[in-house]
Parts: C-alpha cells; sequence; structure tokens
C-alpha cells in the first residue's frame, strides 16, 4: 500500500492497514521482559520500571518471573563465566518470538571487567543481540531509547521473505548450543552462527 | 419451552457459559494455528532458574521432624502467651495466674518429655 494514498484515505476517515502492520503494532506494544538482574544495571532496569521512568508507558512493564511467558530478555550486567550457561539456557527455554537487549558495556563487551579470567565477553557470542546500549551503567533513559529502537525494528519486520524474524522461518533452528565450563574457558568459546570471529582460546593470556 | 418461567435463566446460563469458554477456545486455537513453536529438548525441560533440574520433585522428607515441630510449638506458644500473660500480670485474680501457671506447667511437660527423649542433643 502506497504512503501517500494511504495517508490520503486517512484524511477522508478511512483506516487502511495490513495485516503485518497490524501483527507488529500487537508485537511491539506488549513485549514482555524477563525478571532477571545480573549485576548493577539491573538496578537502573528496576528503576525504568518504576514511577518515574514508567515503562509501562509502553507495554513492558510486566516483567515475567519465567522465561515461558517472557518475550525480551534483558542482559543487565556482567555476565561472568559461571552465568553464562544459564543465562544462555534461559534464553533457549523462552518462547519465541524473543528478543535480546544487551544493558551496558559488560553485557556487550565484558567491559571494565573483560580482562578478569571470570568475565564473559559480551553476551553476543552466544545469542543474537538485538540491541546493545553502552553505559557503564547507562540510565534509564537509555533503556527506554534501546526499548523503543526494539519497537522500530519489530516494526519494521517483513512477515514474509528474507528479513522475516525467525519464529515465522521453519528452517531457522530456535536452539543456541549452552556452554559448558572447559579447561580454561567455556566450550565452545562462542556460537558460530552468532559471532562468525574466530576466538582464541588457551592459556595465552586474557585477552579471549 | 419459552413459556416455561425457567427459560430466560436457561438463555443467561448457556451465554455465561459460552462467556466463559470461548476465550478458552480462541486461545486454544490461536496457539494451535498460529503459534510459532520452536521446541527443542532445552526448551521442553523443566525450568530451574537457568539450570538443569536434579532428580526429582516427589522427595519425602523425614517423618521424625515431628519432633522438631513439636518442640517449635511448645516455644513459640508459650512466647505468644507469656508476653499478654506478662503485661496484665499485676492486674490478673488469683484464678487466672493459676489457669496461666497450669497451661505453662504443660508446656514444661512437653519440654520435659523432649529432654528425656534425647531429641535436644543434635544429631
Amino acid at each position: 500500500m502506497d504512503e501517500h494514498l494511504k495517508i490520503e484515505l486517512g484524511k477522508q476517515g478511512i483506516v487502511v492497514t495490513t495485516l503485518q502492520e497490524l501483527y507488529n503494532w500487537g508485537r511491539r506494544n506488549s513485549i514482555w521482559p524477563m525478571q532477571f538482574g545480573l549485576a548493577c544495571c539491573a538496578i537502573e532496569m528496576i528503576a525504568t520500571t518504576m514511577a518515574r521512568f514508567d515503562m509501562a508507558r509502553f507495554g513492558a512493564e510486566v516483567f515475567r518471573p519465567s522465561p515461558r511467558q517472557a518475550d525480551l530478555m534483558i542482559i543487565s550486567g556482567t555476565v561472568t563465566k559461571k552465568m553464562a550457561p544459564q543465562v544462555v539456557r534461559l534464553y533457549n527455554q523462552m518462547a519465541e518470538p524473543r528478543y535480546v537487549i544487551a544493558m551496558g558495556a559488560c553485557a556487550i563487551s565484558g567491559g571494565p571487567f573483560k580482562q578478569g579470567y571470570n568475565v564473559l565477553k559480551g553476551i553476543d557470542r552466544y545469542i543474537p543481540v538485538d540491541v546493545h546500549i553502552p553505559g557503564c551503567p547507562p540510565r534509564p533513559e537509555a533503556l527506554l531509547e534501546a526499548f523503543m529502537a526494539l519497537q522500530k525494528k519489530i516494526d519494521a519486520q517483513p512477515l514474509t521473505g528474507a528479513g522475516r524474524p525467525r519464529f515465522l522461518d521453519s528452517e531457522a533452528r530456535g536452539e543456541f548450543p549452552i556452554p559448558v565450563p572447559g579447561e580454561h574457558d567455556l566450550e565452545p568459546a562462542s556460537n558460530r552462527g552468532v559471532w562468525p570471529v574466530e576466538i582464541e582460546t588457551g592459556t595465552k593470556g586474557p585477552r579471549d | 419451552m419459552a413459556s416455561s418461567p425457567y427459560f430466560s435463566l436457561a438463555v443467561l446460563f448457556i451465554a455465561a457459559l459460552g462467556f466463559g469458554l470461548a476465550p478458552l477456545g480462541l486461545a486454544w486455537l490461536w496457539a494451535r494455528m498460529f503459534s510459532p513453536p520452536k521446541p527443542n529438548a532445552t526448551k521442553n525441560a523443566i525450568y530451574e532458574c537457568g539450570l538443569v533440574s536434579k532428580g526429582d520433585a516427589w522427595v519425602q522428607f523425614r517423618s521424625g521432624y515431628y519432633l522438631y515441630a513439636i518442640i517449635f510449638l511448645i516455644f513459640d506458644v508459650e512466647a505468644v502467651f507469656l508476653l499478654p500473660f506478662a503485661v496484665a500480670f499485676s492486674g490478673l485474680s488469683g484464678a487466672a495466674c493459676a489457669a496461666m501457671l497450669i497451661f505453662v506447667l504443660l508446656l514444661i511437660e512437653g519440654l520435659a518429655w523432649a529432654w528425656a527423649k534425647g531429641i535436644l542433643t543434635w544429631a
């Protein structure tokens, strides 16, 4: 449908929409985040849900304490290598369609703890991240901005064709391998499906 | 049939039933027809805060724990009644004091029984 024609029809009091727009409108306004916090960023995430910042304006105030009912995983803080398998498992247990916001420097790269032997250098090594928010910690406004970015992303997703979301693609796999603690690092060190760069593992240094 | 005095009630009953069942049916239909399932072993596993669940939920507890429950009751009930007793002590009659003492003695008897049974020693 032509955008210009749609606006003209709207002026005449006729609302025209497509199934895709209606579907995405419903999806983007009812995102339920999963209720879990990993580190200090979680405090900002909690503040975002409270009255001053009021995440309820975006239809996302229902934090679900079970992955079965959640759409959105907010990785709020440092992911240690001990915690990473649990995070990936929870992501696997969430129902499709599911989204991930990596909140803060730690979640996207390891942040100030990057040199730590026990810190995962970014959760996007194992699960696909939709929106990254820099900051240490990001302010609630930043989380809301990320949330709006996610809504825009959902809104723009076509239901058919190449760019369709994973849950409408019968070929796409819904399971992401859960890493297990190895001798020096998590094994595998990354999911090559979402993190295409080879990661050096072993005893060479803390740069992995 | 329509002349029956209960006809309107029956209509309302069926309407109420439909009002309750229709959303359930629609939800079931929606889940069957349109939901995008991508099942896998991890997703279908028991949810345990992200950890792998261990063992069975149908575990048995030792029945011997009833002793600890009884000891707890003795001290708990005693504390609940001793505080109002102490607060109202100066205004109580002799009979009330005697009743309270009997009550406390009964509880102490329970404690003595537990002591004699040897369950106060941590095993």
